[in-house]
């Protein structure tokens, strides 16, 4: 079948793609975009993460069928490195990074949604994301952090973003 | 003026140089590999976990459009055999399956899905057997069948010290308890599966970009099976993505290059999540008896015990861990009497070998509940019992090795005991059961356990352990600029950090880069046994000082005074008392200047055959928890509450990995405490997906809070200790330790299942 879209903005179409293709492998085989990760392609671990017409889906699960004539955001496309990389770097949310894109589109989504999410709003929402080295210790904090800084570019419209301690937005941070 | 010692240097907590990539989706993991005209492998693997192989047929596989090549054991163009210890794991099975998931056979073809349709299509004939599954009649039952020619024992590892066996010894203990415990199979699940390139070069070799955690011990053991000369076979280490032992055997690498030596085209392999679960070793199961004696006052008399551990079909990493387990299998304890005897056997289950705590986790899951189960009979504290018989600097291990690095046990103790403890349970708090509103709060008891390991840190029992660095200094554009070259393996754990961190510090040059880990520079050992800071650190810096040697010739010959005590600051020279002298870039001008270095931790000893004594460790390291659950007891659902942990790391090299090795290691022995196991039923894999391999989520995570100490270690670089294994270890007990103090039940296996808490609480009711 033939398959178009938009990703990230721009008009992508893909000729001779087999029916039962999923959104993940259309995006990383037919598109190169490689950012989305394939951990399990059962809907169980979130690396997969994408906007799909602005809601985030597993899209390992999605098949990319279902996704013509739509808008795809993926982790390519947050036009980044923005609060929520930002935060990710800043915190050590990232270690071998594999769960990281998908995370950071589900946080991207998260802390637009939600202006100051507490605790258990944290946890509920990052429920189906998968991190087997860091704990979530400081995923937690990065999602804190990139939605301190969210908060503060809207409360200073001109003011140029810079993350709340501990973190800086680049180079060195010492703690 | 004086220059201060460069920033992003050790105890800094630079962001992650390949942080950046990996935040925007940029970063390249060994299944985002891609060359033009590549072709894609698959693998046919067993269905059965024991019979003999009476024929295969490839033909209904090579019809298939688009599939290049299907390749047997017959196609293995060099040794048959690999393996990291014992070369006993056929590269294609050779006649025979010795378990479940067993490589058979392998394609390349155009496509996957062509590549998939052909491993379905090859045609097997199976004389099936029944398979040796039972651990303990694998090694004793003489009648068993055996795996493997030389039987089913790979290792027998007595440790004895004292006289455990002596009847008035034995009367010495006021008390004594004699328990059971049983360790699940646990899978490392890193999340990045096994993936890799393999490209046939012109001269016959291959290069293959990989993810491992060893790239000069996978080429050491891919090149015979190959037939060709070592050179031939250059290796370059893909993104990783998680390993945690589970990298430490070959995977593809094999595969992968005979595809692509037969069919001249590079070959790219990437297992999904289900072969990913047959595509690497676990954790060993464990059987263990233990038999613990102590007087009134809670002091040790004597312990014996009894560890078996399943190695499955192949060799892999079983007898390292088998001389773990036997060193370690008292925990950080001084133990005068005592008689161990640790196995390692073959069964046709999976393979097991290295994981995260390697042979320390399963007997610290057991030694840990004989504590408990002592402060239980004698009244006492759990900490207390803990403390009086804490290992300290000076003490000596079950195998007569002195521990003579700082131990302070005692003083995690304290430190765990002066932790808050989080608040009663409140209205609004999650309950057991979670977001499933499973109860509402009636039936659910909160419990607190308390956990405390001891691991051995670098490779042991008198292993030549080394590391290579290749330090390079030159200044670009008046400016000093640093590249640290070496084949370790970042597999996520910080360890590219680190390099440049100790490199900024040694040489005062804030330009630093780390190159891609490959083979064309020396071994750096492997990322595993929480030895890479130690080594690879050590090697990284014995390569920048002799980098700095050489700046200071360079520059006396140039006319410069270089005074005693002078150091690398800044971009400078600098005094002994940090005031500049030169600039770096002046001195070096075009000249490059670069050493390469080895680096080997002291040498350590054999364990005696048959008393098992031996000063076989480099390095002990210790971690302590402290878990707070809350059980519904109804429901047998375990929700954890808290995890303190309270670690002593040498030397903090960069307080945020640390913490996040820390806060990684403790999620994973949550995980083998409550959720993690391989269910394995007549050899066969029942779970191998994430729908029924449940790994912890963020909602299963409780906070953390931690305590850091720093006693160096004199005999290590910058006085550090091997951080990433500890936490693993004493998580795990802790949690079954508080499952157990709020249920009442005696709870000898773990992962602790609902229904080991729901159906003797049913039971319990019904009876009373
Ligand atoms: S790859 Fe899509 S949820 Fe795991
Ligand atoms: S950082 Fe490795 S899985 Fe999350």
């Amino acid at each position: 079948m033939k398959l178009s879209l938009t990703v990230n903005g721009a008009d992508r179409s893909a000729q001779d793609v087999w029916p039962g293709t999923s959104l993940l492998t259309a995006l990383r085989e037919e598109f190169g975009l490689t950012g989305a990760k394939n951990a399990c392609e059962q809907g169980e671990c979130g690396s997969c993460t994408v906007y799909l017409d602005g809601d985030p889906v597993c899209s390992c699960l999605v098949a990319a069928a279902q996704a013509e004539g739509r808008q795809v955001r993926t982790v390519e496309g947050l036009g980044g490195p923005e609060a929520v990389q930002r935060a990710f770097l800043a915190c050590g949310a990232v270690q071998c990074g594999f769960c990281t894109p998908g995370l950071v589109v589900a946080v991207h989504d998260l802390v637009h949604r939600i202006e100051d999410p507490d605790e258990a709003t944290i946890r509920e929402a990052l429920a189906g994301n998968l991190c087997r080295c860091t704990g979530y210790e400081k995923i937690i904090e990065a999602v804190r952090c990139a939605a301190a800084e969210l908060r503060a570019e809207l409360s200073e419209h001109s003011a140029p973003p810079g993350l709340p301690e501990p973190s800086e937005s680049s180079g060195p941070v010492r703690r | 003026m004086t220059i201060q010692a460069s920033a992003a240097g050790i105890g800094d907590s630079p962001t992650r140089p390949d942080g950046t990539p990996k935040v925007l989706g940029a970063f390249g993991y060994a299944s985002d590999l891609t060359v033009p005209g590549m072709l894609h492998g698959a693998t046919l693997r067993s269905p059965h976990p024991r019979a003999l192989i009476k024929s295969i047929d490839v033909g209904p596989a090579l019809a298939i459009p688009g599939v290049r090549a299907v390749l047997t054991a017959e196609d293995i163009p060099g040794t048959k055999y690999y393996g990291l210890i014992a070369q006993d794991c056929p590269v294609l099975a050779l006649g025979e399956v010795r378990y479940h998931g067993e490589p058979v056979a392998i394609v390349a073809a155009d496509d996957v899905a062509a590549a998939r349709r052909a491993v379905a299509a090859i045609v097997v004939d199976y004389e099936v057997l029944t398979p040796v599954t039972d651990l303990r009649a694998a090694l004793f039952d003489p009648d068993s069948p055996k795996v493997h020619a030389g039987g089913n024992v790979v290792r027998h590892q007595p440790v004895r010290r004292g006289r455990a066996d002596d009847p008035d010894i034995r009367a010495l203990a006021d008390v004594v308890v004699t328990r059971e415990y049983q360790v699940g199979m646990q899978d490392q699940a890193f999340l990045g599966p096994e993936a890799g390139l393999a490209v046939p070069a012109a001269d016959g070799g291959v290069d293959l970009h990989v993810a491992t955690q060893w790239l000069h011990a996978d080429a050491e053991q891919i090149a015979p099976c190959l037939g060709l000369a070592p050179e031939l076979v250059r290796m370059t280490l893909a993104g990783v993505g998680g390993a945690f032992g589970g990298r430490e055997d070959l995977s593809m690498q094999i595969h992968a290059a005979m595809l692509a030596l037969r069919t001249g085209l590079p070959v790219r392999m990437t297992y999904n999540r289900r072969e990913s679960f047959f595509g690497h070793v676990h954790r060993h199961p464990a059987v263990m008896r233990y038999t613990h004696g102590a007087r009134r006052d809670g002091t040790l008399v004597f312990v014996t015990a009894e560890i078996l551990l399943d190695g499955g079909a192949y060799a892999s990493t079983t007898e390292a861990v088998v001389g773990n387990a036997a060193s370690l299998g008292v925990g950080p304890y001084e133990v005068e009497h005592l008689a161990i005897d640790a196995y390692g056997a073959y069964t046709n289950n999976p393979p097991c070998g290295a994981m995260r705590g390697f042979g320390a986790v399963q007997t610290c899951f057991a030694y840990e509940s004989q504590m408990d189960a002592l402060a239980a009979e004698l009244g006492m504290h759990p900490l207390d019992i803990r403390a009086r018989n804490a290992v300290k600097q000076g003490s000596v291990t079950p195998t007569g090795q002195v521990i003579d690095a700082p131990a302070p046990v005692a003083e995690m103790f304290a430190q765990l005991r002066a932790m808050p403890l989080p608040p009663d349970r409140a209205a609004g708090d999650l309950l057991p059961g979670g977001y499933g509103n499973t109860t509402h709060g009636e039936g659910v008891r909160r419990g607190v356990g308390y956990g405390v390991g001891i691991k051995n840190i670098c490779y042991s029992e008198g292993f030549d352990d080394f590391s290579t660095a290749r330090v390079t200094l030159s200044a670009a554009d008046g400016e000093p600029a640093v590249t640290v070259h070496t084949a370790a393996a970042e597999v996520g754990q910080g360890l590219v950090t680190v390099q440049g961190q100790i490199a900024r510090t040694e040489l005062g040059v804030e330009r630093v880069a780390v190159a891609q880990a490959d083979t064309t520079v020396g071994s750096a050992g492997s990322s595993s046994a929480s030895r890479q800071s130690y080594m690879t650190g050590g090697a990284v810096k014995a390569a920048c000082e002799a980098v700095r040697e050489r700046v200071f010739s360079l520059a006396r010959e140039r006319g410069f005074q270089v005074a005693e005590g002078s150091r690398l600051a800044g971009g400078k020279i600098v005094s002994a008392s940090g005031e500049p002298l030169v600039d770096l870039a002046l001195v070096l001008g075009a000249d490059v200047v670069e050493e390469t270095r080895e680096y080997r931790h002291r040498p350590t000893g054999p364990l005696d055959r048959m008393t098992g004594q031996g000063s076989s460790h480099v390095q002990f390291a210790f971690a302590a928890h402290r878990a707070v659950v809350d059980v519904d007891v109804e429901l047998g659902l375990v929700r954890v509450v808290r995890l303190d942990v309270v670690q002593d790391v040498g030397r903090i090299m960069n307080r945020q990995s640390l913490e996040g090795q820390i806060q990684g290691g403790t999620a994973q022995g949550l995980g083998l405490a409550v959720l993690e196991e391989i269910v394995v039923a007549d050899g066969k894999v029942r779970n191998p997906s994430f729908t029924d391999y449940l790994i912890p989520t963020i909602l299963d995570m409780p906070p953390m809070g931690m305590r850091i100490l720093e006693y160096p270690d004199p005999a290590a670089p910058y006085g550090l200790r091997g951080a990433g294994e500890p936490p693993t270890l004493s998580s795990t007990p802790a949690i079954a330790a508080a499952v157990r103090d709020a249920t009442g039940l005696a709870l000898g296996r773990v992962p602790i299942r609902p229904e080991h808490i729901a159906v003797p609480a049913q039971n319990a009711a019904r009876d009373g």
